[in-house]
C-alpha cells in the first residue's frame, strides 16, 4: 500500500464507522423483529422437547399433501409465468421508446396495484354471474355458467397475474445484457435468425430465467390471499394451513412446526436454484 | 427468410400484446362497476351512478380505514428511509468480509413467506399489547419495506462515482456535508422511487395487517372483510380510487425517478 492510499484509508476507516453506527438502527429493527421473532416461533415447534409437531406437519398424510399441493400449485405458477414472460421480455428489448414506456406502464401499474383489488378484479371477472360468463352467455356459446372461479384454474390465473411481473422484469434485464453483435455475428456466419437466437441469446439469457423462477416460485409457495379468495376453500394452500392453525385452533406449536417446514423448503429452492446461478446478493456487488 | 423473421415478430408482438390485455384487463373492468347504477355486481352496468363513490366517502368506516392506511404508510416510509438509507451506504461501501452476512439479513424478508413472518410478529406484540396499534402496523410492515429500499437506494449507489464525493472534500468540504451536497442529490431518482416503494407496500400489505391491525383496520383489512361478506360495488369504487392513486403516484415517479424504478426492479 502506498503512503497516498494510506492516507485515504485511515478516514475510509473512520467513515465506515460512522455508516456502522448510523446503520445500528436498522439492524437493530432486523434482528428484534425479524430474526428474533421469526426463530423463537420455530422453537415453538419443538416447545415440548421432541420433533413430534415436525414429524406430523412434515409426513401426516393430510398434511403432506397441502405441502404437495402447494408445491404443485407454485411449480404451474412458475412454468405459467415463464411462457408468458420471456415473449413479452423479448418485445420489450426490440420496441420502440414509445412501446417500451407503454409496456413498462402495463406491466407496471398492476404490479403496484394491490393484491386485494386485484383477487376482487378476477372475481368480478370469472364469477358464476361474472363478466366471462355473462359474455359467453350472451354470444350464445354456452347455456350454463362455467365454473370459472373457486377452483384450481381461478387460483392459477389470480396468481399468475400478480407474479408474472416478477418474472418479466429479471429475463427483461438479463436479454438487455447480452450484446447485440453477439445474434448478428451469429446470423453473419450463416446461422438463421431462430438458430441464432436459440443458440446464443437464449443460453445467454438463462441466469435471468433462473432468477425468475427462483423468485416466483418462492413468493408463490408462501401465498395465501388469492388462494384464500380465489380457490372458494376448494384450494387449500400451506400459508392457509399455517393462518387456520394461528386464528381458530390456537394451535402454535403446530402452526410453528408447519412454519418451519414451508421455511425449509423455501430455502432449499432458493439456495437450489441461487447454486446454479450467482445472483441471491443483495447489494453488495 | 425475411419475411420468415417478419411473421416471427408479428407473431412475437401478437402475443405480447394479448399478456399486456391479460396484466390490463382486471383493473379496466373495475370502472364501469364502480360506476353502475345496480346495486349488485351486474355486467354491463344498466345504468351511470355515483352511489358506490358517495357510499365509500360517506361512510365513516371505509374513510378511517383510509385514513389510517395513509398514516401507516407514511410512517412506514419514514422509518424504512430513515433506516435503510444508512444500511444500503453500509453494505455497498463497507470493505468488512463479514459485510455478506448482513447484506442476506438485510434481504431475507422478502424471502421469508409473509405469513411467517406475520404470526412470528404477532406473537410478539401480543405481549407488549401492540396489537391494534397503527403505529405497531407500521413498525411491521418497515421489517418489509426495508429490503426495498436497500436493493434501490443499493443499486443507485453503486452507479455513483465515489471520486465525485473525494473531489468535495479534497476541496475542503467536510464528510457529512459531501454526502448531503454531493452524493444524495444524485440519488435522488433511487430515493424517490425507494420511498414510493415502501410506500405502497405498506398501504396495500393485508397479511401483516390482518394480524396486528385489530379493530384499528387498515383499508386492505376493511376491503377483505368486504370482500368476504358480500361482494357490493362499493368495493370497486375503493379499487378505482387505488387504481388511479397508483397510477398518478407512478407518473410521478417516472417523471422525477428518471426509470430507477423499472431498471432497478428489473436488476
Amino acid at each position: 500500500m502506498s503512503s497516498r492510499e494510506a492516507d485515504r484509508a485511515a478516514p475510509a476507516r473512520r467513515h465506515e464507522r460512522v455508516l456502522l453506527l448510523l446503520a445500528l438502527p436498522a439492524l437493530l429493527l432486523l434482528l428484534l423483529l425479524f430474526a428474533w421473532p421469526v426463530l423463537r416461533l420455530l422453537s415453538m415447534s419443538v416447545s415440548d422437547g421432541s420433533l413430534a409437531q415436525i414429524e406430523r406437519a412434515a409426513f401426516d398424510e393430510l398434511y403432506l399433501a397441502v405441502l404437495l399441493d402447494s408445491l404443485k400449485i407454485a411449480g404451474m405458477v412458475t412454468l405459467l409465468c415463464l411462457c408468458l414472460a420471456y415473449p413479452v421480455a423479448l418485445w420489450l428489448t426490440r420496441a420502440s421508446r414509445l412501446g417500451l414506456a407503454l409496456g413498462m406502464f402495463a406491466l407496471l401499474l398492476p404490479f403496484w396495484t394491490s393484491v386485494l383489488v386485484r383477487t376482487y378484479a378476477w372475481m368480478v371477472l370469472l364469477g358464476r354471474n361474472g363478466v366471462v360468463n355473462r359474455m359467453l352467455r350472451d354470444w350464445g356459446l354456452i347455456e350454463f355458467p362455467l365454473p370459472l372461479l373457486h377452483n384450481l384454474g381461478g387460483v392459477l390465473v389470480g396468481m399468475v397475474h400478480v407474479l408474472l411481473p416478477y418474472m418479466v422484469l429479471p429475463i427483461y434485464a438479463a436479454l438487455l445484457r447480452i450484446d447485440p453483435d453477439l445474434s448478428r455475428a451469429a446470423e453473419g456466419l450463416g446461422a438463421s435468425r431462430m438458430r441464432a437466437f436459440l443458440r446464443v441469446v437464449l443460453p445467454l439469457s438463462m441466469a435471468g430465467v433462473a432468477a425468475g423462477c427462483a423468485l416466483v416460485f418462492v413468493l408463490a409457495l408462501g401465498f395465501f390471499i388469492t388462494p384464500a379468495l380465489l380457490g372458494g376453500g376448494r384450494v387449500i394452500m400451506i400459508a392457509m394451513l399455517i393462518e387456520q392453525q394461528v386464528r381458530e385452533l390456537l394451535d402454535w406449536p403446530f402452526a410453528a412446526a408447519l412454519s418451519a417446514v414451508l421455511l425449509a423448503v423455501t430455502l432449499l429452492v432458493y439456495a437450489g436454484i441461487g447454486r446454479l446461478t450467482k445472483g441471491g446478493r443483495l447489494a453488495a456487488p | 427468410m425475411q419475411r420468415h423473421s417478419r411473421l416471427g415478430a408479428r407473431v412475437l408482438t401478437g402475443f405480447t400484446m394479448l399478456v399486456f390485455a391479460f396484466l390490463m384487463l382486471p383493473l379496466l373492468v373495475v370502472f364501469p362497476i364502480s360506476v353502475s347504477s345496480a346495486s349488485y355486481m351486474q355486467f354491463p352496468p344498466p345504468g351511470f351512478s355515483w352511489q358506490w363513490y358517495q357510499r365509500y366517502f360517506g361512510d365513516e368506516i371505509w374513510i378511517e380505514a383510509t385514513i389510517r392506511s395513509f398514516q401507516v404508510a407514511a410512517l412506514c416510509t419514514l422509518l424504512a428511509m430513515l433506516l435503510g438509507v444508512p444500511l444500503a451506504f453500509l453494505l455497498v461501501r463497507s470493505k468488512r468480509r463479514g459485510t455478506w452476512i448482513l447484506d442476506r439479513l438485510a434481504a431475507a424478508p422478502i424471502i421469508v413467506p409473509t405469513i411467517i413472518l406475520s404470526i412470528a410478529i404477532y406473537s410478539i406484540f401480543a405481549r407488549l399489547q401492540l396489537i391494534g396499534v397503527w403505529y405497531g402496523v407500521a413498525i411491521a410492515h418497515t421489517v418489509l419495506a426495508l429490503p426495498f429500499v436497500v436493493i434501490l437506494v443499493g443499486a443507485g449507489l453503486r452507479g455513483f462515482d465515489q471520486a465525485q464525493e473525494q473531489a468535495a472534500m479534497g476541496l475542503g468540504a467536510s464528510w457529512p456535508v459531501a454526502i448531503w451536497r454531493i452524493t444524495l442529490p444524485q440519488l435522488r431518482p433511487s430515493l424517490i422511487s425507494a420511498a414510493f416503494l415502501a410506500f405502497i407496500s405498506s398501504f396495500d400489505e393485508l397479511v401483516v395487517a390482518m394480524f396486528l391491525s385489530g379493530a384499528a383496520m387498515t383499508l386492505p383489512k376493511k376491503m377483505f372483510d368486504n370482500i368476504m361478506m358480500e361482494i357490493d360495488p362499493t368495493i370497486a369504487a375503493v379499487s378505482v380510487t387505488q387504481i388511479l392513486l397508483v397510477g398518478i403516484c407512478l407518473g410521478l415517479t417516472a417523471l422525477f425517478g428518471r426509470g430507477a424504478l423499472a431498471t432497478t426492479m428489473s436488476r
